[in-house]
Parts: C-alpha cells; sequence; structure tokens
C-alpha cells in the first residue's frame, strides 16, 4: 500500500530532477537600479534610447518618403547636401556629444572605493562563487554564494578565478567585471537602497553557466553588522558526526569542526543562506536533502558526487545538520 | 590621346563566322558531363555549388537556433540538456559565422564578378574550385560532430583556459583545425577575387568606374587577407596547448588567457565588416537599378567602405571592456567604435540619396533592401550604445548584445543577400523568382524577426547573460522569452517560403527577359538562360553603367565585335587589363576541368581532420600526400610553356600570352598569400611582446633564453641563401645555367644549415616549450620560421627540375619571380625572427 502511494509522488521527483531549476533570488534588472553605478548607467540607458528612436524613425522616414512616388526627384546638389548632413555632420557632432558625456562618467565608475571602505573578496569557480570578507589584520571571513553589503558605502570587491574566466554582474547595483585566472580585477559598488539583489555569471564558463548565481542581501549598517558577527562564529549545530563520516570535510570548511576542505564552498553557515548550488535551491531541509541526493542532475557537470546511495533517514539528517548550520 | 579605346567592329563578322565563333567558345567552356561534372572549376558551377553548400549550412544553424528557442521558451525547461545547449549555441554561432556569412560573400562574389568584369572567369579558377572543396570537407566535419555529441562547446569565441584545460573531448579540437583548414580555404578564395578585381576588368574600367559591388568585395577580400591570420595564430597556439601542453594561456606557468582574447577579436571585429560590406555591395548595385539613376555619392562610397575595413582593425577591444583595462583604452577605443558609424552612416545616406533621386520602381529586392536598412539602422544605433563603455558595463554579454548583432548581421547581411537573390537569381538561373512569395516571405521575415529579437534587448537588461541554458522564473524574463520563440517560429517560416520559390519546379515558367530589371552594370548583358563562357566578346567599357550608357553594347558583345569573340586554339582565355587604367596586358590562358583541387582538398582536410583524433601517421602520410597532389597539380598546371608568344585577341591588339613578375597575376598572387602569411607571423611576435608588457620580468631573467651565438649564424646563412636566390633569378634571366644551378644549390644547402643553427639556439640551452610561456614562444617563432625555410626549399628545387626539364627557361621564368617573392618574405620572417629571440633580450635586460 505504501509503496502505491508513493509512487505519484516518485514520479513529481523525477520529473522534477529532469527539469532545470534556478531560483528566482532577488531582483536582477539593470533598469530597477539599487545602486550609485547602475543609476547612472540606467540614466544613460534612457537619454540613448530616446535620441536612438528619434534617430531611426527620422532616417526610416526619409527612406520612405525616398521610395514613395510623389515627390519630385532630388538635385545632385540636394544629394550632397543629404550625404555631407546626414552622413557626416550629423553624426559626428551627436557621437562627439555622446563620447564627451559618457566618458566623464568613466572616472567616477572606474575610482576605487576609498582607503578603509569594506573589502571583499569575489574567487569564481565552476559554477560557484568563494566569498572572503576582508578583515583589517588579515583575519577573513569565508562563505559562499552569498554577499552581504551595508546600504550606502562603497565597497571594494577584490575579483579572481580558480579555474576558468568568470564574469562578476549584479545588475541593480552596477556593471560587470570579469575574473580572470592569473589576474585580480577590482569593482567598486555602492548599494543605496536595501534588499535582495540577484547576481549572475556573466561569461559562459562551461557548462552549469546558467547555474551560478549569487545573491546579494543589502541591509542597514548594524543589521549587516549582526549577521558579520554571526558568520564569524564558528559552526554551533550538533550532529557533524554524520557530515564527517561521510568524508564531506575533504572539500567543505566548517569552521568549528575537523571538517577544513577548500575545494569547495565553505559551509559554516549554510543555513543561513538563500540557497544552495549557486542559486539553484532553496538551503532549507527539503532543499538539501534534494540537493544531496541528485547533485548532478540539479547541476549537470557539477564536481560534487551525489549522494544518493543514503539510506533516506541518514539523507534527512545530513540535510537538517546542514539546515541548522545557520 | 594617343592610346584612345578602341570602337568595336564596324561592320558585324560574317553570320557564318559568329556562329562557328560561338560554336568553339561553347565547346571549349562547356562544363564536363556525366560524373565528371565534379571536375569543373568554371566560377559558374562552382560559384553555384558554393553558394548552395553555404545556404544550406545556414538553415541547418537556423535549425539549432529553433532549438535553443525552443529549450527557452520557459524558464526551467529540459527540452535539451544543458551540454547539448552548449554544443547548439556553440556550433550555431560558429557555422554561421565560418560556413555561412563568409562562404556565402565569396560564393556570390565568385558567381557574379566575372560577369560584373565582363571576364570569362577569375584568374585561377581552380583555386577557387579548391576554396569550394576546403569548405565543404571542413564544414561536413565541423557541424557533423554534434550528431555524435562530440561538437565543441566553447562558444564561437572559444576563450582559454575553459577550452584549454577545462573541457576534454574532441569538441575544442574539431574547432580550432576544422575552422583552421576553412579559414585557408577561405583566403584561398580572397587571393581570388583581389587578383581577379586587380587585373581581369575588361579594357577600359578604370580605377573610377568599377562597379560598386567589385569594390566592397575587394574591401572585404583584403580584409579576410588581414584578419582571418590572427585567429588562424592564435588556434594554432591554442591547438599546441591542447595537444603538447605549451602553455601559452595557462597563467600557473606564465600563459595569460587574454592574449587569446586579442587575437581572437583582431579577427572578429573585422569578420563583422567583412559579412556586411559586401552584402551591402549587393544593395548598392540593386539601389540604382530602382532607382533608375546611377548611385549617388560613388566616391563617397568607395571611400566609405575602405574607411570601415580600416577602422574595422581599431576596434576589438570593445569586445573586452570589462577585463580589467585601464580607463585610458576604453576612452580611445569608445571613440573608435562610435567613429566606425560614420562612414556606415555615409553609405546609407548615399543610397537614400539615390532613392531620392530617381522614380523608384516597387520590387521584391527592393523591399528586402528596405526592410533590411530599417533593421540594420537600428542595430547601428544599439552598436553606439555598446560602444560607449559605461554602457557596455551592463550591456556586455547579455541577451541586449544578442539582441544587438542580430540587427546588424540580419539587417546588414541577410536581408540584402535575399534582396540579391530576388534580383540576381535570373541570372544564374534564367527564370525570375515568383513576387507574391517574395513579399509574402519579407513581412513574414519582418515581423517574426523584430519578434524574436526586439525583445532581447530587454531581456538582457532584466539581467539575462548570453549563453545561459535556462533563467530563473518570476524573473521579469518568461513573456519576453516566450515572445522571442514564437517570432522565431514565423522568422524561419519565411525562410521556408523563400526557399520553396528556389527550389520550386520552374519548368513551365517562361524564361527571363535579358535584363529583366532594366540594369545598367555589365552583368545583365548575359544571355537568358547563360551561357558557360561568361561573356560572349569582352567589351571595352567607358561607363559605371555600360548598359544605359554605352549604345548598342548588347549587339557589339553577341556579335563579337569586342576582344577575344573565338577561342581558336581551343583553350580557355581572358584578358588581363592594368591596375589602375584597364589596359589590356596579357592573353591568359586559363586551365580547365581537373579534379586536383578535389584531390587537394580531400588530403590536406585529411591532415586536419586525423589530427584533430591524434592519429599522427595518417596526418603525416595526408600532409606528405597533399603536398605531392599540389606539387601535380602545379607541375601539370601552372606556368606551362606558351606554344605562341603573343595573340591578337581583336581589335588589332596584339597581347603577349606569358608574363612574370609583378605583370602576371601570379606573382600577384603570391603577394597576396604572402601578406596574409607575414600577418600571421606578427601575430606570434605580437604574443611575444604582450608577454613583455603582462610581465615584470619578461624574457625570464632566470631563463638562459636562446643565447646569441646559433641565431647570429642562422640569421647569416639564411640572409645568404636569399641574396643566392636573387642572383638565381639574375643569372637565370641571362640563361647562364650554370651558375643559376650552383646559386639555387648551394642557397639549399645554406637553407638547410640555417634551420638546424636556428634549432639548435634553444636546443642547446636547454629550453623546455612545456615549463613556460617563454621558452614556448621562442620554440614556436623558431618553429614557424623553419616551416617557411622548408617550403622554400621544396620550392627552390622545383625550380631546378623546371630547368633541368626545360620547362624553365630565361625567358619562360614566372615561376622563379614567384619564388623569389616568397623568399623576400621568408626572409623578413627569419631575421625578424633572430632578431627578437637573440636581440630582444638583450635590450629587454
Amino acid at each position: 500500500m505504501s509503496t502505491k502511494s508513493a509512487q505519484p509522488h516518485l514520479l513529481t521527483c523525477a520529473r522534477f530532477a529532469l527539469a532545470f531549476a534556478v531560483l528566482p533570488l532577488g531582483k536582477g534588472s539593470t533598469l530597477e537600479p539599487a545602486g550609485l553605478a547602475a543609476d547612472r548607467v540606467a540614466t544613460l540607458f534612457w537619454v540613448l534610447t530616446i535620441g536612438a528612436t528619434v534617430i531611426w524613425l527620422v532616417v526610416v522616414g526619409l527612406a520612405l518618403y525616398a521610395v514613395s512616388a510623389s515627390r519630385r526627384p532630388q538635385s545632385p546638389r540636394g544629394s550632397s547636401l543629404l550625404i555631407v548632413g546626414g552622413g557626416v555632420i550629423f553624426p559626428t557632432v551627436v557621437l562627439a556629444g555622446l563620447l564627451v558625456w559618457s566618458l566623464s562618467m568613466l572616472p567616477g565608475l572606474l575610482a576605487p572605493a576609498p582607503a578603509g571602505s569594506l573589502e571583499v573578496r569575489v574567487t569564481g569557480y565552476q559554477w560557484w562563487w568563494r566569498v572572503e570578507y576582508l578583515g583589517a589584520e588579515g583575519a577573513t571571513i569565508e562563505l559562499a554564494n552569498e554577499l552581504h553589503l551595508p546600504v550606502g558605502e562603497p565597497v571594494e570587491l577584490q575579483l579572481e578565478s580558480h579555474d576558468v574566466i568568470h564574469s562578476f554582474w549584479v545588475p541593480a547595483l552596477g556593471g560587470k567585471m570579469d575574473m580572470i585566472p592569473g589576474r585580480r580585477t577590482r569593482l567598486r559598488l555602492e548599494p543605496t537602497q536595501v534588499g535582495v539583489y540577484r547576481g549572475v555569471c556573466a561569461e559562459y564558463c562551461g557548462t552549469s553557466h546558467a547555474l551560478m548565481s549569487l545573491v546579494v542581501v543589502v541591509e542597514e549598517r548594524q543589521a549587516w553588522e549582526r549577521w558579520l558577527a554571526a558568520q564569524a562564529q564558528p559552526a554551533t549545530s550538533p550532529g557533524e558526526a554524520l557530515f564527517l563520516e561521510q568524508g564531506c570535510g575533504a572539500c567543505h570548511t566548517i569552521r568549528g569542526t575537523a571538517a577544513d576542505g577548500a575545494l569547495g564552498p565553505d559551509l559554516t553557515h549554510v543555513g543561513s543562506r538563500a540557497s544552495v548550488g549557486a542559486g539553484v535551491i532553496e538551503a532549507d531541509v527539503p532543499g538539501l536533502e534534494q540537493w544531496l541526493a541528485k547533485t548532478a542532475h540539479l547541476k549537470p557537470g557539477v564536481l560534487m558526487p551525489s549522494f544518493g546511495m543514503l539510506p533516506p533517514p541518514e539523507l534527512t539528517a545530513l540535510a537538517q545538520y546542514l539546515a541548522g548550520l545557520r | 590621346m594617343i592610346d584612345a579605346d578602341p570602337t568595336p567592329l564596324a561592320e558585324a563578322p560574317p553570320l557564318e563566322l559568329q556562329r562557328a565563333q560561338a560554336e568553339r567558345l561553347r565547346r571549349v567552356w562547356a562544363a564536363p558531363t556525366g560524373w565528371r561534372y565534379w571536375s569543373a572549376v568554371n566560377n559558374t558551377q562552382v560559384g553555384l555549388w558554393y553558394i548552395a553548400v553555404a545556404f544550406i549550412f545556414f538553415l541547418f544553424a537556423g535549425v539549432l537556433a529553433l532549438l535553443m528557442r525552443i529549450q527557452l521558451a520557459r524558464p526551467g525547461n529540459d527540452f535539451l540538456s544543458a551540454e547539448l545547449y552548449n554544443q547548439t549555441f556553440t556550433v550555431h554561432g560558429s557555422v554561421m559565422m565560418f560556413l555561412f556569412a563568409i562562404p556565402i560573400f565569396e560564393a556570390i562574389a565568385v558567381t557574379l564578378m566575372p560577369q560584373m568584369l565582363g571576364a570569362r572567369d577569375l584568374p585561377f579558377p581552380r583555386l577557387a574550385a579548391f576554396g569550394f572543396w576546403c569548405f565543404l570537407i571542413g564544414g561536413l566535419f565541423l557541424s557533423g560532430a554534434i550528431f555524435f555529441d562530440a561538437a565543441p562547446r566553447g562558444g564561437w569565441f572559444m576563450y582559454p583556459p575553459l577550452t584549454s584545460r577545462y573541457q576534454p573531448g574532441i569538441g575544442a579540437d574539431i574547432w580550432l583545425l576544422g575552422f583552421s583548414f576553412i579559414e585557408v580555404a577561405a583566403i584561398a578564395s580572397a587571393v581570388e577575387l583581389i587578383v581577379g578585381a586587380l587585373k581581369c576588368r575588361p579594357p577600359g574600367m578604370r580605377i573610377n568606374l568599377i562597379p560598386l559591388y567589385v569594390w566592397y568585395t575587394m574591401v572585404g577580400a583584403v580584409m579576410i587577407v588581414f584578419a582571418f591570420p590572427p585567429l588562424i595564430a592564435g588556434s594554432m597556439l591554442l591547438e599546441i596547448e591542447r595537444a603538447f601542453d605549451w602553455p601559452f594561456f595557462d597563467a600557473t606557468r606564465g600563459g595569460d588567457p587574454l592574449l587569446w582574447q586579442h587575437l581572437f577579436w583582431l579577427f572578429g571585429h573585422p569578420e563583422v565588416y567583412i559579412i556586411f560590406l559586401p552584402s551591402i555591395a549587393l544593395v548598392a548595385m540593386i539601389v540604382p537599378t530602382f532607382a533608375r539613376v546611377p548611385l549617388r555619392g560613388y566616391t563617397w562610397v568607395v571611400l566609405a567602405a575602405i574607411g570601415t575595413g580600416f577602422l574595422s582593425f581599431g576596434l576589438w577591444v570593445h569586445h573586452m571592456y570589462t577585463t580589467g583595462l585601464p580607463g585610458i583604452s576604453l576612452g580611445l577605443f569608445s571613440a573608435a567604435s562610435t567613429a566606425v558609424a560614420i562612414p556606415t552612416g555615409v553609405q546609407f545616406f548615399c543610397f537614400i540619396a539615390t532613392l531620392w533621386a530617381g522614380r523608384v520602381k516597387r520590387s521584391v529586392p527592393m523591399l528586402w533592401v528596405i526592410g533590411g536598412l530599417a533593421v540594420f539602422v537600428l542595430g547601428g544605433l544599439t552598436g553606439v550604445m555598446v560602444a560607449l563603455a559605461p554602457f557596455d558595463f551592463q550591456a556586455h554579454d547579455t541577451h541586449f548584445v544578442v539582441g544587438h548583432f542580430h540587427f546588424v548581421l540580419i539587417g546588414g547581411a541577410i536581408f540584402p543577400i535575399i534582396a540579391g537573390l530576388y534580383y540576381f537569381y535570373p541570372l544564374v538561373a534564367g527564370k525570375l523568382l515568383s513576387q507574391k512569395l517574395g513579399t509574402v516571405a519579407f513581412w513574414l521575415v519582418f515581423v517574426g524577426f523584430n519578434i524574436t529579437f526586439m525583445p532581447m534587448h530587454l531581456s538582457g537588461l532584466r539581467g539575462m547573460p548570453r549563453r545561459v541554458f535556462t533563467y530563473p522564473p518570476e524573473s521579469g524574463l518568461d513573456a519576453l522569452n516566450l515572445a522571442s520563440t514564437i517570432g522565431a517560429f514565423i522568422l524561419a517560416a519565411g525562410i521556408a517560403v523563400v526557399l520553396w520559390d528556389v527550389v520550386r519546379p520552374k519548368k513551365a515558367q517562361r524564361v527571363a527577359p535579358r535584363d529583366p530589371w532594366g540594369a545598367g552594370t555589365l552583368e545583365w548583358v548575359q544571355e537568358m538562360p547563360g551561357e558557360d563562357w561568361g561573356i560572349r566578346s569582352i567589351p571595352e567599357i567607358d561607363s559605371r553603367y555600360p548598359l544605359w550608357d554605352q549604345p548598342h553594347l548588347l549587339r557589339d558583345i553577341d556579335e563579337g565585335r569586342f576582344y577575344l569573340p573565338d577561342a581558336q586554339e581551343g583553350l580557355r582565355e581572358t584578358l588581363v587589363t592594368s591596375v589602375i587604367d584597364a589596359k589590356p596586358l596579357q592573353c591568359l590562358r586559363l586551365p580547365g576541368p581537373s579534379y586536383l583541387p578535389l584531390a587537394a582538398a580531400l588530403t590536406l582536410g585529411g591532415f586536419f581532420i586525423f589530427g584533430t583524433f591524434h592519429l599522427w601517421a595518417l596526418a603525416t602520410g595526408s600532409l606528405v600526400a597533399s603536398t605531392g597532389v599540389i606539387c601535380v597539380w602545379l607541375w601539370t598546371g601552372t606556368a606551362a610553356k606558351p606554344t605562341q608568344a603573343t595573340k591578337d585577341v581583336g581589335l588589332g591588339v596584339v597581347l603577349p600570352i606569358d608574363a612574370a613578375g609583378p605583370a602576371s597575376v601570379g606573382w600577384w598572387a603570391v603577394f597576396v598569400t604572402m601578406l596574409a602569411d607575414v600577418t600571421a607571423f606578427i601575430c606570434l611576435v605580437f604574443g611575444y611582446f604582450f608577454f613583455w608588457t603582462v610581465h615584470d620580468d619578461f624574457p625570464p631573467s632566470s631563463s638562459p633564453g636562446p643565447g646569441v651565438l646559433w641565431p647570429t649564424v642562422a640569421a647569416a646563412l639564411l640572409s645568404a641563401s636569399w641574396l643566392l636566390t636573387l642572383l638565381a633569378r639574375r643569372w637565370n634571366g641571362r640563361d647562364r645555367a650554370g651558375a643559376f644551378y650552383g646559386a639555387l644549390g648551394v642557397a639549399v644547402l645554406f637553407e638547410v644549415a640555417g634551420s638546424a643553427a636556428l634549432l639548435a639556439g634553444p636546443w642547446s640551452s636547454g629550453l623546455q616549450p612545456t615549463t613556460h610561456v617563454y621558452p614556448a614562444l621562442v620554440w614556436l617563432l623558431v618553429g614557424w620560421t623553419v616551416l617557411h625555410v622548408a617550403v622554400g626549399v621544396v620550392m627552390q628545387l622545383y625550380c631546378l627540375l623546371r630547368r633541368a626539364r626545360g620547362v624553365l627557361t630565361a625567358g619562360h621564368d614566372l615561376d622563379l619571380h614567384n619564388v623569389v617573392l616568397y623568399w623576400h618574405f621568408t626572409f623578413f620572417t627569419a631575421a625578424t625572427t633572430t632578431a627578437v629571440i637573440a636581440g630582444f633580450p638583450l635590450v629587454a635586460r
């Protein structure tokens, strides 16, 4: 009896496991800017769009007029005026103006955050983000796929890559910057509104490029400080024996336990994050259970092996342990 | 003027003679029949195959696009797996670029240019056939891989280290070797087009009378010669890294992934204009015809096309705005990128001015032209937006860019090409396409296109990156993507209508009238249906629109009152004229049907294909076989000793049959080819200096380098052999056989010794190419030079043998002239290599 009733459930599970899942994690549009850089570029976009629409209407209008039957043929002198005026003078003036205006934005967009600003190192991996808050005396607080920022303050990001080229992009906060192996690039963000924003990898980086999301939580300074202090603590959840027994610690670190692997994401406070798998599934007990059992289905090409062979009770216990790491 | 242009014969030749002439011409130019048909080399056959195959690849890549649109129709869709989706977008982009856009340009040009120039054929028909066969073999190999789940999946841009270290399997090798093979073929076709446009124009077609299509083709072909070598050089580096672990792009051993991006976009940006300019060239032919007036601003258009070509080589960094470059670079390249809008604008305003100057006759080609203009202008305007670095920080690598470049490429290439299809179809098939189907197809394509690509601008700005196989629900992307998918199928329906119009049976349809659109340019003198001879007699031209301006032109051509109205010797012939003034210089004998181009393509393809699978023995065997085939081809098919010194080509003009040096088309072909070759070499040298700018310590002070002694010895020996080759040509000219044999023989010995000395440099100091990028680069430059010297040795031995067999003589020495020209370039390569590897470390330290 019980097997029969379980069948539809299994079917849904199978279907779910085949479909690709990406969580809608926060706002991710450049047209609803919540950061200084994104705001400037959005203004630029609207001006350019309106200008381009007007120019397009005029040029296509001219072409349609030129092919219409009800008009007098233009004189050679008129042709020359049209070619020089429309093809040379007009674009030169407009483009020069646009260049001066848009390039004057560059210094502001490229300037590093002032000394003493918050510094975070983000390292791209296939297909997740290692996030390290750099303390004053070399101490770092590490997590993965999630970035918390205080509102209204500039932050300096140091961008690196562990393997292939990735590109760090939080559309609502500002432009993107590539993460290139062997180089360190940098990006300054300055969020202006509290909220949750979606970040993505913008450079094609292999099989699961589409499944490489980042959650950016922008909050008031006090809330952010509380969060950071909590993140700095070692893990407090019991039940780590199973985690270690399964060898998870070879790749993952949970500070305060014997797990100190560096290949995969730091899981010290994984239960406090919005998702696991860089935006693939919720970091709650059911989500973690799915992730552990069907890792390769949820994220094609992922390095982590699936743990679907574990008996269900153990899977649940492991998921409960991880979800409890808040 | 002493040499005033001759006028056509005042009297028509007797009818009897006209018929006999026509019969001889027809027999000489007839395509082979039966299974021998595939040995044809004439442009009327090869051009047609070329166009058909390119169009089939277009349909294939289009189907892949539909698969992608199905996958993206809704969030979380599982129609394609992530792996298959990644292969699909890689193959879609690569096939559209390398197997459709470039080949269709060369195919249309090979087909139409001889007609526009009133030439019987372009100067190297077998080279064009070789280019086609390489394209077909390489194309099948590349696109077939996706059916075995083995297709490349690194994107058409193939960025390392993803493609160098993180994608095992042969997908990336297929891409690198397959496309290098096809690019070599594309350069071969470009050489044919450039030399054809420069040297095979009809008498009197001075440089200011050249049809605009031919101008654009020349610009496009010259761009291929300079743009493809960076990609070939980059592909070589990447394939060597994949196959032999030389770390050009591996940051842990001094390499840098950004070198690939520079080389790739140094090709990739001009590529866009190589696609755009020859397509716009079709517009430049169509617009005057339907406006019924000559094009307004001819000189403006020519200068703008050349200017666009030049500028396009200075824009590549705008694909790299987000790689962390300094602000000054961003500013400079933003300025250059927006500047290219000016010559583009000039061209479009010339077309509008022309339409305005005339009375426009409505037609299907004009419909596609106007639609293309509306689409392209929008793509150009969004192009200005992404050219501005601050906006690009947001738009780069999103669907905004996908929308932008599809507006540019489909508006700037597909619409004009379909306009050209409806316009030129009668020239090829002798029948008109359907006005009704053409109009229906237009509206389907135009509406479907806008529904597909307009929403992509918005989905990109709403945070949808490129190359993602899925996207989150409820993020404002669902409806936009569904619209794009629906639009894509409407667009595909329109293309299907065009396809049906082309392939539908037309037996019952009557043959199109001659010059059905009332055009003024020379290609429309063609009979309906067309004859294989290209043109009945080669006219004297004194107008840009000879059919409008030169009275009785059709009659005079048809009655054989102009040049070469006959084929008395039973040989294929065409005229060679001077570059600027188009004065007749030579009566060029053209080769006929042959399987050699096909054999050469098969064996050379074998080298690349076996190489992909690391079957080195078979690959080497294929390379040896292809060298053999090419030698047979050269020996039997080129520089044959003429049976007569001169020929009366008609109108009292007597021309030499033979030519050597800059007067010959072969010399120009070698010159253009070597420009491409030396460009690839300069890209490798650029790589060397790129690392000097990237690293504080380069060449690394810890590395001994190749030393000074051996490279200096090599430079001395190779310089001496270059001088001896020059002397050999001089002594051959004076018919001093002994001195000729001696000089070339000693030169060969010096070259063997010089190559050994060059290799001895890095060998003796124990440079290991797998340890660091520096020794890898030294070995690469040395290897490149030795390879060129080896090819030069084969050429010299060939000349020695030709002279011994009496084919090469004091008076008939074009082979020797071409070999000397090759050696000028090889000397430059050897001198630069030694200066860089031995001299630069002394300066840098």
